[in-house]
């Protein structure tokens, strides 16, 4: 039975108990990166003790066993985020090289005056790609909007949609604002127009856990350092139909069927765009982090969390000239914020000084950044593995910033 | 690190933050750059009216944070009179200032204003803040235009 006990929590991720400056890791900057559990370090090094080879070309034992890991991680993933038997998953290095993986396989499929439709509050890495892809095609791209609360603007989005929508691209989650995107709705709308859709799935899974045959997308991409796995693996999962029909995205060994001196036929994915010797200890982390986190309450995990968060921006408003970011309902734990009387690189240079560990700057989200007017946010991003202590160590933090700037 | 963030935001600083000198369009202008901080998103503009080949005045506009705001409000005040030439020795010894392992060998007397600065060496992640109004005005003379910290 999963279950979430806050405290004991605690003592799976060694890091958490560290000194930064003299002063106990207060770390709240969980949307860039999450730490890791025991569980996951003990993965690794197991593997690098017992089981490391190359996979899928040697005849010896150890190569074999390699492989099972390698394999039986992707299938083991696949599982717990529901992945449907028409899609296979792609280990990629992260959500970024999953997106951009995505744009290339999709490029023999959009032709000059096609419409991509994205939303204002994307990341760069769900922005970029599609921008190059346009400049390829000449495709055009439509950015959605936003309520004051940060919530999509739902029906402007739909607007959007004409009969040269060929992909709409979206985040689940927004890595700034915490909202969270309705995207069953959002997929079958797209879905009814035959128009592709490619969700960002990047800060959706850390707050709790996806079932990605109920969303229904065609792409959905993700990072595992953001889910409690080790950096430099992720995956995209989509169309097997899409894949196999795609050209391939980097070459070399693994991913060829035959090689003659006259051309090469590829194989069919995932090892069409698995060229090369892939991160096979990090499938293994993977693996490690989704069978740690499938002992977790997932609800009850972000339900907490979520409580955290609200705390900790109840009691931030109270500082005369904060202004929150993103106050959607049923939003994910994360505050964004601005302080008129300092800016955020002020802000993350005093909590620094007492521990306190946030992101502040344009989070890779600039277009957002100039809709919402400001350079740059604080954003204090919260796990289920912070507690009430590191939210008053923020708010004691913030109260040092108000003396010297208030 | 109390001690250290004493340093840094030190009244001078915090005072320049809030009440920058030579803030605002320059009009007119002989030249102008933009400098941009990649890592922040910071933009400042900078201004310069000069008298033959000397900086007559400089102004500057953007957003950014203290140390960045403070250094150009700073900046404004001690060029007034340099040529590119000594302007180019001033940036030096700026960036000495700044990332200097030991404290520096100067006097703090000769620095004027420009001391206020010294407590960013105990920050070496902004140090790039305080040099950003600097490399702009640098460009601004050599009219190239627009720059990153970068
Ligand atoms: C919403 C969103 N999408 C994509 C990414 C990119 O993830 P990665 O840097 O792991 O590739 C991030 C990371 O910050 C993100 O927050």
């Amino acid at each position: 039975m999963p279950s979430f006990d806050p405290v004991a929590i605690r003592s799976d991720f060694p890091i958490l108990s560290r000194e930064v400056g003299g002063k106990p890791l207060v770390y709240l900057d969980n949307s860039a990166t999450t730490q890791k559990p025991l569980s996951v370090i003990d993965a690794l090094s197991r593997f690098f003790s017992h089981e490391n080879a190359n996979i899928h070309r040697g005849v010896h034992y150890l190569s074999r066993e390699a492989t099972n890991a390698y394999e039986g991680a992707r299938e083991y993933v696949k599982a717990q985020i529901r992945v449907p038997d028409t899609h296979e998953m792609i280990f990629v290095r992260g959500a970024t090289e999953g997106m951009n993986l995505a744009a290339h396989c999709l490029a023999s499929r959009v032709s000059e005056g096609d419409e991509i439709v994205l939303t204002i509050m994307e990341h760069h890495a769900n922005i970029v790609p599609w921008q190059v892809l346009a400049a390829k095609t000449g495709a055009v791209l439509r950015f959605a909007r936003l309520r004051d609360n940060g919530e999509l603007d739902l029906d402007e989005w739909k607007s959007l949609f004409s009969a040269r929508t060929r992909i709409a691209a979206f985040t689940q989650v927004s890595n700034v604002l915490g909202t969270v995107n309705p995207v069953v709705e959002m997929v079958a709308f797209a879905k009814e127009r035959e128009v592709l859709t490619l969700v960002d799935g990047a800060q959706a899974l850390p707050h709790g856990s996806v079932d990605l045959t109920e969303i229904g997308s065609d792409f959905y991409a993700f990072s595992g350092h953001k889910i409690f796995a080790p950096d430099g693996i992720g995956g995209l999962c989509a169309p097997r139909e899409i894949l196999d029909s795609a050209p391939p995205y980097q070459t070399g060994g693994d991913m060829i069927e035959k090689v003659t001196t006259e051309g090469t036929t590829y194989r069919k994915s995932p090892e069409r765009f698995e060229a090369g010797t892939p991160n096979i200890s990090g499938a293994v982390g993977l693996a490690a982090a989704f069978r740690y986190l499938e002992g977790i309450d997932r609800a009850a995990a972000a339900a907490y969390e979520e409580s955290l968060a609200v705390h900790a921006a109840e009691e931030l408003v109270k500082i005369p000239g904060i202004r929150i970011f993103g106050t959607a309902p049923g939003k994910a734990a994360i505050v964004s914020f601005h302080y008129s009387a300092a800016h955020p690189h002020d802000v993350g240079t005093i909590l620094d000084t007492e521990g306190v560990a946030i992101r502040v700057g344009h989070h890779c989200a600039q277009p957002l950044m100039d809709y919402l007017g400001v350079p740059a946010t604080a954003r204090a991003s919260f796990a289920f593995y912070n507690n009430e202590s590191d939210v008053e160590a923020f708010l004691r933090a913030m109260r040092k910033v108000e003396r010297y700037f208030g | 690190m109390d001690d250290n963030l004493e340093d840094l935001y030190q009244e001078i600083i915090l005072s320049h933050n809030k009440r920058p000198r030579n803030e605002g369009i320059l009009d007119p202008h002989d030249s102008e750059a933009e400098g941009y901080n990649p890592l922040c998103g910071d933009r400042l503009q900078v201004y310069v009216k000069l008298a033959g080949p000397t900086i007559q005045a400089v102004q500057f506009t953007g957003q950014g944070c203290a140390i960045s705001r403070a250094s150009a409000s700073i900046m404004t005040e001690v060029v007034k009179g340099m040529d590119e030439h000594s302007l180019d020795a001033k940036i030096a010894e700026v960036m000495e200032l700044l990332t200097a392992k030991e404290e520096p060998m100067i006097d703090p007397l000769e620095l004027g204003e420009l001391a206020a600065l010294l407590g960013v060496r105990k920050f070496p992640a902004r140090v790039k803040c305080a040099t950003l109004a600097w490399h702009t005005l640098a460009a601004a003379l050599k009219q190239s235009g627009s720059i990153t910290t970068e």
